[in-house]
């Protein structure tokens, strides 16, 4: 034991002290930072790594957005279209309705106006008939003064005469 | 194109041919030389001498020709003082007298005593120093007694030790300062290197024994195990440089697991030690038997962690070794070449593969020991969920 401890005093003492020394200088100028500079390195990565997943799920985002946009737009324009559509349909169908009642009423107007013409003329010709017959009566009774005859031929002749429309 | 991976191919299977030559030779180099001393030498001390921590590098060669590195020797003794001086008066037997004058002690050689070789006596403390067989350092006063001295040389696992510290402060502040100016930026270069390897102490080790929020306390002593016993024990398998074993000598493994030990006591909270002095949901006859296991626990783990590692590299190195010896044995040292060349071809092969597996067990190792070390912080920093 002694001689083995003669022999292990010197690797001791040595050991020790440089493995201290080694230690404490590696711990300083290069494991520090080297420990350090991989750390960062990871986290850089890391982050980088995150920024992109998220630059990608903006574009995604941005591309949902654009379709989307483009959807809005196209039912938008459908709808406009439709609307349009309707209106004129409903311009031609109004124009036409009211063209129709116009028309009505001018014919009505038309016949009404006529008729109102016939009653006029109708009591025109009353009145002429009036006129002639008293007319008439006139000279039928001049003539019945003159011949009984004479006075027949005449109420004859002036019937033929007068035509009645 | 085809041509291209077909070339390609051929360089790689090329370098890996070269890489095994200069590999085997590199192994068995030191062995022969060792062989040419004339005694037959005991494989078994061979092998633990090799493995064992020495107060030098030994290259290549054996006794008087042998080419060693001398390392400083430092020795304190609580009664005499300090004591400095090359290992290479220790080693070598009077040859190549070192003057320490101007250090306040003068070496002088006496005659090679038994297995240890020279003996060195310091002016300053007048102690004699010396090895012995299993390189142990000694020290005896001017009246020959037996001095309590601690051995604090730089022996060769710290220096092995201060060279993977000294490569782990090139590279990590570079890649550091490299986090600092390339922020934002792709890594590149060294940083890419190993980030990998530093993702999966985080990510795989550290984070799911500990959870995300506390892992970031442990993880510069977790990052900084993992490296150096993963650079220790590869600075081990380099051949030519003397086999450093460093995570294979016991001194720095126990450091390593007292360290592991003692931030999981401090990081221990209520929850952790009520679960070892008072299990709840147990009945008591069971927790007269669980508490003293619990308790025994808390020093086992880091104990098995420090025996674990010492294990296993050490026993990488002994194998290689061994797997070397068995040439000489079966060759009987040399006098039957056709059987060493057959046996060789053989070694060599399994070497190279065992070469891979331990390149594995170097990662492994380091791998184990971080992770257990984790589980342990985990265990102690476990808020009650129940």
């Amino acid at each position: 034991m002694e001689a083995f401890l003669n022999t292990v005093y010197g690797t001791v003492f040595w050991s020790t002290i440089s493995f201290l020394v080694v230690l404490v200088l590696m711990r300083r100028m290069a494991w520090g930072p080297i420990l350090q500079g991989l750390k960062e390195r990871e986290e850089e990565i890391d982050g980088a790594l995150n920024t992109a997943k998220q630059a990608r799920a903006e574009i995604e985002n941005l591309q949902a957005d654009n379709e989307r946009l483009l959807q809005e737009a196209r039912a938008e324009r459908d709808g406009m279209m439709r609307d349009a559509r309707d209106m004129s349909d409903k311009l031609i169908a109004d124009a036409k309705s009211t063209a129709k009642t116009e028309g009505e009423r001018m014919i009505d107007q038309a016949k009404q106006a006529i008729d109102g013409e016939r009653a006029a003329a109708v009591a025109d010709l009353k009145a002429e008939v009036a006129k002639l017959s008293l007319e008439i009566a006139e000279k039928l009774v001049r003539q019945e003064l003159k011949d009984d005859g004479s006075q027949q031929d005449l109420i004859g002749r002036m019937i033929s005469d007068s035509k009645l429309n | 194109m085809w041509n291209n991976t077909r070339s390609n191919n051929g360089t790689m299977r090329f370098s890996m041919r070269v890489f095994a030559l200069l590999l085997g030779f590199g192994l068995t180099s030191s062995v022969m030389a060792s062989s040419g001393g004339g005694d037959k030498p005991d494989p078994g001390e061979f092998i633990i001498h090799h493995i064992a921590d020495a107060h030098d590098i030994h290259l290549w060669g054996e006794g008087p020709s042998a080419v060693h590195i001398p390392l400083p020797v430092i020795s304190y003794s609580p009664e005499y003082g300090w004591s400095v001086f090359s290992s290479a008066h220790l080693l070598h037997h009077g040859e190549d007298h070192v003057d320490m004058s101007d250090h306040g002690m003068e070496g002088a050689h006496a005659e090679p005593e038994g297995h240890g070789g020279g003996q060195y006596r310091c002016h300053k403390t007048e102690l004699t120093y010396s090895l012995d067989g299993n390189g142990a350092l000694h020290a005896q006063n001017n009246s020959g007694d037996h001095v309590q001295a601690y051995d604090l040389s730089i022996s060769k696992s710290v220096l092995g030790m201060f060279i993977v510290i000294f490569m782990m402060l090139l590279i990590f502040p570079r890649v550091g300062s490299a986090y600092k100016k390339r922020k934002g930026q792709a890594p590149r270069g060294l940083q890419n290197a190993l980030e990998p390897l530093i993702l999966f102490i985080r990510d795989e080790v550290a984070v799911p024994s500990i959870g995300e929020k506390k892992a970031d306390r442990y993880l510069p002593f977790l990052l900084t195990t993992f490296f150096f016993i993963f650079l220790c024990n590869l600075l081990g398998l380099v051949p030519f440089i003397g086999a450093f074993n460093v995570t294979g000598t016991v001194g720095v493994t126990l450091i390593l697991a007292t360290f592991v030990f003692i931030i999981t006591t401090v990081s221990g909270n209520r929850h952790y030690w009520g679960h070892i002095f008072w299990p709840p949901g147990v009945p008591l006859p069971i927790k007269l038997i669980l508490v003293p296991v619990e308790v025994v626990g808390i020093l086992l783990k880091p104990a098995v962690l420090m025996i674990r590692l010492t294990a296993n590299i050490g026993a990488g190195h002994i194998i290689i070794l061994a797997l070397t010896f068995l040439v000489f044995i079966i060759s009987d040292y040399g006098a039957n070449t056709a059987a060493g060349i057959g046996t060789g071809i053989f070694s060599v092969a399994f070497m190279i593969f065992m070469y891979f597996i331990e390149l594995l067990v170097a990662f492994l190792q380091a791998y184990v020991f971080t992770l257990l070390a984790a589980l342990y912080f985990g265990d102690a920093t476990q808020e009650a969920h129940h």
